[in-house]
């Protein structure tokens, strides 16, 4: 009888415990819910993030200021209507405190008025449209914005002598982003745009287009694709041969994405693009992060999708220490602004103003490096606001 | 035939039409299930609204290919207009309550479907399914084109509606969002089925089986299409501008052809030309699909396609099929 009794007073007191590490569990996690495509034509860009995401976590630690960070990643397809759906689901069911991950502008669009409503934090970790972060107070960056690069290569495309360039870009807002800051600048400083083409964001065939740039025999055509087409309009710009024709390819660093560089064939050599990230860059931060990537992923070359997710889980671990775990959205918003750090990419910070990120442009050229293929920097524009925004108050 | 004869048979044609349209107890368990589901599945409300929306799309499909026999592959069209329109609607506030904004949404859709159906009339399937899918496509680089009406490629921003009713706001747990569809889709619901049992739906039942036996014997042929695609056209814009109405968002992606395609899907999964199975298909799709790209958002759709073909081998028709085969077993194991 004794032994019953001892017995039950024991199961009773472990039933306590659990229940207390039970409820303390569910205080001591954060979790983040990164939407991306990972199936359809951007699957490239969600597969790079995730890696970058997983990598980080697993280099950090998953504990930040006493709180276990859980990751949930979502495909959206880089479907708008799913993404809504998605992160609606996060933030209603699995009660998740940032949502995070955005493949592409629409989708990113699509969520910021969910971000707004219910106060969690959106970390844009692709997608650059400029307007992205004034959609929302919640919205912070962590990749790029088009009119970054594109006001950039503006700049060095006057200053190298190209004075006759034809616009091609894809017909979404980042594309409208990139040629009109492009645009706006080039014309400003003298040069001249003969022609504007919009190209479909949907199974692109750039031939006709390209055809109707050659027939224009300008010095330079300045193009936008978002990351993943530019190994599509290479091959069609070779077989048309308009590198013979002596025109050059100039535009924001999407098209010579690092990802599929390695597989674009000579063609792409000289090729002169302005970005924020190359796997060449020279630090020993991106050597780290390069050997780290690799061997996670069998041998994959990072792109700036992945520094763009490494550095958006890198914001949130900080925003987490900053307000000692608090989940507030607004509170963590305000840690973000300000914030700065070495990424792979050189120095980064979040503009205090806009949430926008501030960044070194570099101006490229694909060369061959080791035998493989790298867009090589050889010009720094140092800490680089976004253009859109800039003026604005 | 004389007078008596005639009022026998009209007696005898409604004495069938009656025994038809009779409730039968499945019915009622489904409709019971569905609204279990409001009280019991709170946190699925949002993948219920949308499973909601695709089964009110998919009777309107049900009622072109299994009543009429009109094959479509573009009815995203319909769906997409109703979207945008409902959307437009309320961005800039032409018209402040939903409901009402859904009502004129569906005649403006009704419109655009009679338009079309003139064309769509013309030639045999083949033809048929190329005319839908073209104007589909059409439609959407419209809605692509006038990115300054639409937003393009960016999706229809800043729709917000007013409380439903002007008293029930939409709420971001979906919650009002699903109550709002569900109760949608069981009027529009309710509407079909006296629809297909009215002496209307015997007739374009007689057009499916065999439209030139059906002209011969006096039945209209061309108006009833007409009316029966106006009709689907109608409860595909509904569908359309509930989805916009309840996400208070739109893209471009309500035209795709994927939507038309998946609509497909979900009918042969459900079967055709018992109203229900469009409503059992969409359950089944929505749920095997999100259930799969939880488990592995990689490669889900590897997984979903798997399953819809081991599903269409091992199934037949309908449902109500494989109920069939399960009855046949059970009185088996009795005997």
């Amino acid at each position: 009888m004794l032994s019953n009794k001892y017995l039950n007073s024991l199961l009773g007191a472990t039933m306590l415990l659990t229940a207390g590490v039970g409820s303390v569990y569910a205080q001591a996690t954060v979790k983040v819910g990164l939407i991306v495509p990972m199936t359809g034509p951007q699957a490239s860009t969600g597969k790079q993030i995730e890696a970058a995401v997983k990598l980080y976590m697993q280099q950090k630690g998953n504990t930040v200021a006493g709180k276990k960070i859980e990751l949930i990643v979502k495909d959206d397809g880089a479907v708008p209507d799913n993404t809504r759906r998605v992160a609606q689901e996060l933030i209603v069911n699995d009660k998740v405190s940032f949502i995070a991950g955005f493949g592409v502008t629409p989708a990113a669009l699509a969520a910021a008025p969910l971000a707004t409503q219910a106060k969690v934090p959106l970390v844009v970790m692709a997608a650059g449209t400029s307007m992205i972060t004034e959609s929302s107070p919640f919205v912070v960056r962590t990749s790029f914005t088009l009119p970054q690069s594109s006001v950039i290569i503006a700049d060095w495309a006057i200053k190298n002598n190209i004075k006759k360039v034809v616009t091609m870009v894809s017909d979404y807002a980042p594309g409208i982003d990139a040629l009109n800051s492009f645009k706006e600048r080039f014309t400003g400083a003298g040069g001249a745009v003969v022609a504007d083409l919009k190209v479909p964001l949907a199974s692109p065939d750039f031939a006709p287009f390209l055809q109707r740039a050659r027939d224009a025999s300008p010095d330079a055509i300045f193009i936008f694709v978002p990351s993943g087409q530019g190994g599509t309009f290479m091959k069609q710009f070779t077989e048309r041969g308009l590198d013979k024709a002596g025109i050059k390819v100039i535009g924001p660093g999407d098209v010579t994405d690092d990802d599929l560089l390695p597989n674009m064939g000579d063609a792409v050599l000289g090729t002169v693009t302005a970005h924020m990230y190359s796997a060449n860059h020279n630090s020993a931060a991106n050597k780290a992060f390069i050997a780290a990537f690799k061997k996670a992923n069998n041998g994959l070359r990072p792109n700036f999708m992945a520094v763009g997710g490494y550095d958006g889980m890198h914001l949130i671990y900080e925003a987490l220490n900053k307000t000692k775990g608090s989940t507030d959205g607004e509170a963590l918003v305000n840690a973000m602004r300000g914030t700065a750090w070495e990424s792979p990419r050189g120095p980064i910070s979040i503009d205090p103003r806009t949430r926008d990120i501030i960044q070194n442009i570099y101006i490229r050229k694909v060369e061959k490096v080791g035998g493989e293929l790298y867009n090589v920097e050889f010009a720094t524009f140092a800490n680089v606001k976004d253009p859109g925004k800039e003026g604005k108050k | 035939m004389s007078g008596a004869a005639m009022q026998d048979l009209t007696a005898q044609v409604a004495y069938h039409l009656a025994r038809r349209a009779r409730w039968r107890g499945l019915e009622y368990v489904f409709w019971a299930a569905a609204l279990a589901s409001v009280f019991f599945l709170p946190a699925k409300h949002l993948i219920l609204n949308e499973i909601a929306i695709l089964a009110l799309f998919a009777l309107s499909l049900d009622l072109l290919i299994g009543y009429a026999g009109i094959i479509s592959l573009g009815h995203a069209a319909y769906f997409g207009f109703g979207a945008y329109a409902a959307g437009l609607i309320a961005k800039h506030g032409l018209i402040g309550e939903p409901v009402l904004a859904l009502l004129v949404t569906g005649l403006v859709v009704a419109l655009l479907g009679f338009i079309t159906s003139f064309l769509v009339l013309r030639g045999s399937d083949l033809t048929r399914i190329m005319i839908t899918l073209g104007f589909s496509l059409i439609l959407r680089e419209v809605a692509n084109r006038f990115a300054g009406l639409t937003g393009g490629a960016d999706g229809l921003q800043g729709v917000t509606m007013a409380p439903l009713l002007g008293q029930f706001t939409f709420d971001i747990g979906g919650h009002v969002a699903y109550m709002y569809s569900l109760t949608v889709l069981f009027v529009m619901f309710l509407v079909a089925r006296r629809i297909v049992y009215s002496p209307f739906g015997l007739s374009l039942r007689a057009v499916q089986g065999n439209a030139l036996r059906a002209a011969a014997i006096g039945i209209g042929v061309n108006w009833r299409l007409v009316a029966i695609y106006t009709i689907a056209a109608a409860y595909a814009g509904i569908a359309g501008a509930l989805l916009t109405q309840s996400t208070q968002f739109c893209s471009l992606d309500v035209f795709s052809f994927e939507r038309s395609a998946d609509l497909f899907v979900v009918l042969v999964l459900g079967g055709v030309g018992y109203l229900y199975g469009g409503l059992v298909g969409a359950v089944l799709f929505k749920i095997t699909q999100d259930w799969l790209a939880g488990l592995t958002p990689q490669y889900w759709q590897f997984w979903v396609g798997l399953t819809l073909v081991i599903i269409v081998l091992v199934g037949t028709e309908r449902l109500s099929g494989w109920l069939r085969a399960i009855r046949r077993l059970a009185f088996k194991g009795q005997g």
